[in-house]
C-alpha cells in the first residue's frame, strides 16, 4: 500500500493512529487528579510535539542518513515563521498563502548556506552552519536588514507580528486569528468530557499532525529510495563514492535543502498556530534542540526523530511544571520526615531542574543505547520474540534504519 | 594501441621525489603489472590516474584524452574503475546495497535526484546486482552488513562493484596483499577469468610474483620513483637489475 513495504506501511498506520487518538493518549489521567501533571493532551503541546517531529524528520534526513550534523538549522524554523507571518501583515490570516513561502525561502536559503558549508565536513561543517545561524540570528534581532532597506523585515527583539496598520489586502471582517481557507480557526478546540476525563480536539493540531504524517510519508520514501541509499553511502565512504563516479557534494546538498524545507515547514507551522515570528527562534539552543531528538530517539532511524521529538518537548513542557507543592502532595503519604526527604531529593531534577533530568536521559541513551531508544524497543520487541519462541531459529538478517 | 598514456610524470612530495619522469604505456584488453619495493611510488603512479593527486609534470592520457584536473568521479565515468590496496567498500551498507550503488551509477550518471521511488522497484539495477553477485558467490551474504564480511570477501565484493560499471580500464593496488593463499589463488582464478570474459584492460600492482606471473602480459619495474625496465614476464625474470633490484628482496619477502 502507499508504494511502501509491508514494514513501512504498517509503521506509518500506526503512527497515524496514534497521532490521530493523541487527545485520548496523551490525557489518560482525570482532570483534577494528582496524577493530571503528566497529562499532555493539551493543545499548545500536542501542536508542539508534531511541529517538532517534522523538525525532527527532516533533520534526521540530513544528519541520521548523510551524517553531516548541522547545528545550524533552527535558522530555517525562524525564517520559515517569518514567511507566514508576513503572508498575514500582507494578505490575510490565511495559513494557505504562508505554508508553501515558508517551504520556498527556506529551501533557498537552505541551498545557499548548504552550498557553502558542505565545502568542509565533520567538525568544521558544523561550526559553519552554526556560523551561518547565529549570523542570521544577530540579523534578525536587530533587525539589520530592514534597517537597511529602511524598513521591517524581522521587527527586532518585539519580533514579527500583525499590526492594524497592515496592508491585509485580503482581509475579511470576521478574520482575526490564523485560519485554514476561511473553513476553521487553527485555535478552535472541541472539549469532550466523560466523567472526570476531559479530551481537547484542537483544529490546529489536527493540522499540523496531518502534515506530519504526509512529511513523514515522504521521509519513508526518501529511505528507501535510490536517492536515501546514495546519502547513506555518503555516510559510510565518500571515497568510495568518488571513485565508483558519484558526485557526493550535491546528494549532501539535496540532502541539506530537503531538511532545511522541512525546518522552514516546522516554523511555519508555528506561525501558523501562534501568529508571531521572534529571533528566538533562531537561536542555537534550538539548533541543539533538534540534534538532541534526533540521536535521543535514534538517527538514521524512521520513527527516531518523532520519539526524541516528543520526549523532549514532554520533559520541558512536564517535568519543568512540577514544583516543591506537588511533590509534596505526591509524597504525602509518606512520615513528615521522610516526605521532606524525598521532596529534596527528587527537587532538583523537576521544576527548573529538568534539563538536568534530560541530560542524564541523554547520557545513558548515548552510553548504553547508541541506536537511540528505537535500539531500546528493538532490543525489548528481541527479549520478547527470544521468550516467545525459544524453537524458533533466531532471526540474524538485520534490516538497517528501521 | 595503448588506453593509457602516462608520459613524463613526476611528482614531489616536499623532499621526496616520489615519481620521477615516468613513462608507462598500457595496451587495450592487457594486463599490465607494476612491480617494486615499497615506497618505489606504485600507489602514488595510481593516485595520480584516477585524479587523487595531480602530478606536477607529464601528461596522463586514457582513451586519447586528458584525465588530468577531472575531478575522481568524473574520471570514473570515463571508464576508470580502481581497486584500493585496503579495500573501500560501504561498510554500514548490506552487501546487496553494495553492489546496487555501481549499478546506479552506472545507468544513472554521477548525480540523479530519485528520492521517490523505491529501490526494490529497480528492477535492472536489482536484477543485475543480483547477477554480479551469484557470479561472485557472495549471493549468499547479500543481506549482511559489508562491514563484517571477512577480507577475502570483501575483496572480493569491491572488485565486483568495479566491474558492475563495465569499466574499460581496471586499476588494482595489491589485491591479493595479507590474502591467505587459498584466498589469492581464488583472486588469481577471477581475475584470468574477468580478462577472458570482457573487453578489459587491468592495471596491477602486485607484491606476490606468483600472481604477477600467473597475470601480466607485460612487467613494469618501478624503483624509486623511476621506472627501471618494461618487457614480457619472461624477459624481467631473467633480467640482472630487476633481480638486483627487486626480485632478490620480494624473494625473501615471500
Ligand atoms: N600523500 C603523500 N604525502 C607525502 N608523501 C607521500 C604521500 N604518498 C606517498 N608518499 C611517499 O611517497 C613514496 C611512495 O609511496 P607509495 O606510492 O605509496 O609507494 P608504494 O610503491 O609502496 O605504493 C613513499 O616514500 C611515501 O612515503
Ligand atoms: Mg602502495
Amino acid at each position: 500500500m502507499f508504494g511502501t513495504a509491508k514494514r513501512d506501511t504498517a509503521l506509518l498506520i500506526i503512527v497515524a493512529i496514534l497521532t490521530l487518538f493523541a487527545p485520548f493518549l496523551l490525557n489518560p489521567f482525570p482532570a483534577g487528579s494528582a496524577m493530571a501533571q503528566f497529562n499532555a493532551g493539551y493543545p499548545d503541546l500536542m501542536q508542539r510535539f508534531v511541529i517538532f517531529g517534522i523538525f525532527a524528520i527532516g533533520f534526521n534526513i540530513l544528519f541520521g542518513l548523510t551524517g553531516y550534523l548541522s547545528f545550524g538549522h533552527a535558522a530555517f524554523l525562524g525564517v520559515g515563521s517569518y514567511a507566514v507571518v508576513w503572508m498575514y501583515k500582507l494578505l490575510d490570516y490565511n495559513i494557505i498563502w504562508g505554508l508553501p513561502l515558508a517551504i520556498v525561502i527556506s529551501g533557498v536559503f537552505a541551498l545557499m548556506i548548504g552550498f557553502i558549508s558542505l565545502r568542509r565536513s565533520g567538525i568544521y561543517f558544523s561550526i559553519l552552519t552554526l556560523a551561518f545561524a547565529q549570523m542570521m540570528f544577530a540579523i534578525s534581532y536587530s533587525d539589520l536588514l530592514g534597517r537597511f532597506f529602511g524598513t521591517t523585515i524581522t521587527n527586532g527583539e518585539t519580533g514579527l507580528q500583525v499590526y492594524r496598520s497592515d496592508p491585509q489586502v485580503l482581509i475579511d471582517s470576521w478574520e482575526s486569528v490564523p485560519h485554514l481557507l476561511g473553513l476553521v480557526e487553527m485555535r478552535s478546540t472541541y472539549t469532550m468530557r466523560l466523567g472526570d476525563w476531559s479530551f481537547d480536539f484542537n483544529a490546529g493540531y489536527y493540522f499540523c499532525a496531518v502534515i506530519m504524517l504526509l512529511t513523514f510519508y515522504l521521509a519513508i520514501r526518501i529511505f528507501r529510495s535510490p536517492f536515501g541509499m546514495m546519502l547513506r553511502a555518503v555516510k559510510s565512504n565518500q571515497q568510495r563514492m568518488n571513485y565508483t563516479g558519484l558526485n557526493t557534494r550535491p546528494y549532501a546538498l539535496a540532502a541539506f535543502v530537503i531538511s532545511g524545507m522541512y525546518a522552514g515547514l516546522a516554523g511555519g507551522l508555528m506561525a501558523a498556530m501562534d501568529p508571531l515570528a521572534g529571533a528566538e527562534r533562531m537561536q542555537w539552543t534550538a539548533s541543539g534542540e533538534v540534534v538532541l531528538m534526533t540521536i535521543l530517539g535514534g538517527a538514521g532511524t524512521l520513527i527516531g526523530p518523532v520519539l526524541g521529538a516528543g520526549f523532549i518537548k514532554y520533559f520541558e513542557n512536564i517535568f519543568s511544571k512540577i514544583n516543591d507543592n506537588v511533590l509534596h502532595s505526591w509524597f504525602a503519604f509518606l512520615p513528615d520526615g521522610i516526605e521532606d526527604f524525598m521532596v529534596v531529593i527528587v527537587h532538583p531534577f523537576v521544576g527548573k531542574g529538568w534539563h538536568l533530568t534530560l541530560g542524564l536521559m541523554f547520557m545513558l541513551v548515548v552510553i548504553f543505547l547508541p541506536g537511540g531508544l528505537v535500539e531500546g524497543g528493538q532490543r525489548i520487541a528481541r527479549l520478547f520474540r527470544r521468550k516467545n519462541a525459544r524453537n524458533d531459529a533466531p532471526d540474524g538478517s538485520k534490516t538497517p534504519a528501521e | 594501441m595503448a588506453i593509457l598514456e602516462v608520459k613524463n610524470v613526476g611528482k614531489r612530495f616536499g623532499g621526496l621525489q616520489a615519481l620521477n619522469n615516468v613513462n608507462l604505456s598500457v595496451a587495450e584488453n592487457s594486463c599490465h603489472a607494476i612491480i617494486g619495493p615499497n615506497g618505489a611510488g606504485k600507489s602514488t603512479l595510481l593516485n595520480c590516474l584516477v585524479g587523487k593527486l595531480i602530478p606536477d609534470t607529464g601528461s596522463v592520457m586514457f582513451d586519447g584524452q586528458s584525465v588530468l584536473g577531472r575531478k575522481p568521479y568524473e574520471i570514473n565515468q570515463m571508464g576508470i574503475s580502481r581497486v584500493f590496496q585496503t579495500p573501500e567498500i560501504f561498510g554500514d551498507l548490506t552487501v546487496m546495497e553494495n553492489m546496487m550503488i555501481p549499478c546506479f551509477a552506472k545507468r544513472d550518471g554521477a548525480f540523479e535526484l530519485n528520492a521517490i521511488t523505491s529501490v526494490t522497484s529497480q528492477r535492472d539495477v536489482v536484477e543485475k546486482a543480483e547477477h554480479m553477485l551469484e557470479d561472485m558467490n557472495l549471493i549468499d551474504k547479500r543481506g549482511m552488513h559489508a562491514a563484517s564480511m571477512s577480507r577475502g570477501d570483501k575483496r572480493r565484493l569491491e572488485i565486483a562493484m568495479c566491474l558492475a560499471q563495465d569499466p574499460r580500464l581496471l586499476l588494482l593496488d595489491e589485491p591479493t596483499a595479507g590474502m591467505a593463499r587459498a584466498d589469492t589463488n581464488n583472486t588469481i582464478d577471477l581475475l584470468k577469468r574477468i580478462k577472458d570474459e570482457r573487453d578489459i584492460t587491468i592495471a596491477i600492482i602486485e607484491h606476490d610474483m606468483h600472481v604477477v606471473f600467473s597475470l601480466a602480459e607485460r612487467i613494469t619495474v618501478l624503483a624509486q620513483g623511476t621506472p627501471l625496465v618494461e618487457d614480457t614476464p619472461e624477459k624481467i625474470k631473467g633480467h640482472p637489475k630487476v633481480r638486483e633490484a627487486y626480485l632478490g628482496e620480494s624473494q625473501d619477502a615471500a
